[in-house]
């Protein structure tokens, strides 16, 4: 089989009538990930042992003339954030280079269950912080698409293997654009689903009220199939929701003539790169060549996102991470003579530059006499910020933006600019902050051909929609 | 706001980490230049408006109610008859980067 060309159901047809088998696939995206990797960085754990049980499973079922599950056979790739039952796991981080998780995450139960076939671990931004999988403690990640640029992150990893068919879908997190904005760098799909829509159970946690595990996959079908696979309520994470799962690849040929599109001036503002701009603005006329309705929207408080994500991500990361001090698990420094000089010693070597930066930055802002200037402060702008999506979803059904002010950028150009790497994240943490759904779809190239992304919002649990307009845009391109 | 040196010391003092002197030295160029970018919230008048802690308080909370009883979507009833199934003992110890097969070990808890 053509590595190149796999989708899951490709994959899994081709098993099922052992045209290929299981294990072969497996192996031979082992040897591609042996060959080109070294130049990449994707991977940071394989889990040869754990792929070929589970492939060989898949092939006695095909053997047996049995039907597959829905994901039989599929190579998929998981990020380092999410927990993998005996396969190190180390969100990228020093603090947890030991660490052998004593369970699974759901979304990766749920996707093993399927027939999945999971190859290994992802290389991420430490802790899931970062744009550009610079912050990795292990090493960087390369865009696939120019090896001298950044993937984009903190799913780097993820977006890298799909795009280099070195996996045919890994799963992602997403807290402030994690998924969608290195799916926009590589040029491959990336879904972030309504919070709660997925069980956050086994993610180690970043900013609770804003993670969202979701897909990377080739095409919008593909990430409709995993999304059916890991959606639905978990009693494990009381976060996640009752909400009944829709069958969404069911829905994806549904037309899309007479949606209403809505088209946000703050959007296409000051920052923006021409050629993104144009790229978008064209894929949106495309959707008005296919029937839709496009109108133009205002979402006022846009510009107050960045500052409001910066306060509260790093404040629950600031206690989300007080965890990882030297006790139960994970690094522990050497030579302290006290509890007190252990914690600090441990977290003081464990943890990378920008994970302190965040880490501080949030204990100040919850600090005495700084709680209501800034926490309570973002608390309420987050409820204007909704609001504003509420006010447009009255009168639109999805809003189209791109994804990312700008194309992949150089390894190195903006690592002392914290700063400005915060400010790429500008189109995609409403989404987090809001909790509503964003897939991100290649829409075309830049003249030194590096993938650009269009954005599409959804109604919260209105992912039947977005998905829909993607897979249409998808297909008329 | 203008973060100082005495502000970092005593923020690194509440997340526990020491940091070094250029750590510390970078810290407050960074910290402050953030929180300068930050305050650009002040120009928003949020007088009368609702704080959002999270998302899922759209699914399930119960205006009508008071209190806790808002939440009742996030409880379930008690479970009376044994424990759920949790982490075995020895699996918990598996990580730990020191212990006595019974504990986590720690250095010496000293009074400052």
């Amino acid at each position: 089989m053509d590595l190149n060309l796999l989708t899951i159901d490709a994959v899994r047809s081709a098993v099922q009538e052992r045209k290929t088998t299981a294990v072969s696939l497996a192996e031979a995206i082992y040897g591609k990930i042996e060959r080109e990797d070294p130049a990449v960085g994707a991977f940071l754990t394989l889990s040869k042992e754990r792929a070929l049980v589970k492939a060989s499973e898949m092939d006695a079922l095909a053997a047996k003339g049995e039907k597959l599950p829905p994901l039989g056979g599929l190579p998929v790739g998981i990020k380092d954030v999410l927990v993998t039952k005996g396969a190190r796991s180390t969100a990228g981080s020093k603090i947890l280079g030991n660490y052998m998780p004593p369970y699974d995450c759901t979304a990766v139960a749920r996707l093993e269950a399927a027939g999945a076939v999971v190859l290994g671990k992802m290389n991420c931004d430490e802790f899931a912080m970062g744009s550009s999988n610079e912050n990795s403690a292990w090493k960087p990640v390369h865009n696939p698409r120019d090896l001298s640029r950044v993937p984009g992150g903190s799913s780097g990893g993820s977006a890298a293997a799909v795009a280099a068919n070195m996996a045919v879908a890994t799963l992602g997190s997403d807290t402030g654009g994690s998924i969608r904005q290195p799916a926009s760098f590589c040029g491959v799909v990336g879904l972030k689903p309504t919070y709660g829509r997925v069980s956050r159970y086994g993610l180690i946690a970043f900013a609770s009220s804003l993670d969202h595990i979701g897909p990377l996959t080739k095409t919008v079908k593909d990430a409709a199939i995993v999304l059916r696979t890991i959606a639905g309520r978990d009693p494990m994470d009381s976060t996640s929701a009752e909400m009944p799962v829709p069958d969404y690849v069911a829905e994806l040929e549904k037309p899309v003539r007479s949606l209403k599109i809505g088209v946000a001036k703050e959007y296409f503002g000051e920052g923006l790169d021409a050629e993104v701009r144009k790229s978008v603005e064209a894929a949106i006329e495309k959707l008005a060549d296919l029937g839709c309705e496009i109108i133009k929207i205002s979402l006022p408080h846009t510009k107050y996102a960045v500052p409001t994500y910066y306060i509260v991500a790093t404040a629950e990361a600031s206690s989300n991470l007080a965890r990882f001090d030297g006790v139960r698990y994970g690094y522990r420094a050497d030579g302290a003579r006290s509890l007190s000089e252990m914690y600090r010693r441990t977290r003081d070597q464990g943890f990378g530059t920008e994970v302190k930066r965040r880490i501080m930055l949030g204990t100040y802002v919850l600090s005495a006499g700084y709680y209501d200037a800034y926490y309570l402060k973002a608390q309420k702008v987050r409820t204007l910020l909704t609001r504003d999506f509420d006010n447009a979803f009255k009168h639109v059904d999805v809003i189209v933006t791109p994804t990312s002010p700008t194309a992949a950028f150089k390894l190195g150009e903006k690592v002392d600019d914290p700063l400005a790497m915060y400010l790429a994240d500008i189109y995609t943490v409403t989404a987090n902050l809001a909790g509503i759904p964003g897939i991100s779809i290649p829409c075309g190239q830049t003249r030194e051909k590096l993938p650009i992304g269009m954005q599409v919002l959804g109604k919260h649990f209105d992912e039947s929609t977005i998905l829909r307009v993607a897979h249409a845009y998808e297909n008329a391109a | 706001m203008k973060v100082t040196e005495k502000d970092v010391a005593y923020v690194a003092d509440l997340a526990n980490l020491e940091l070094t002197v250029e750590e510390r030295v970078r810290m407050l160029q960074d910290l402050n230049s953030i929180l300068q970018h930050i305050d650009s919230l002040n120009e928003l008048d949020t007088a009368g408006v609702q704080p959002m802690a999270q998302v899922s308080d759209r699914y399930g909370m119960d205006e009508s109610k008071q209190g806790s009883e808002r939440f009742a979507y996030a409880t379930r009833e008690d479970i009376h008859e044994g424990l759920r199934k949790s982490l075995p003992h020895d699996v918990a110890l598996q990580n730990a980067p020191d212990s006595d097969g019974i504990f986590f070990k720690v250095p010496k808890v000293i009074e400052r």
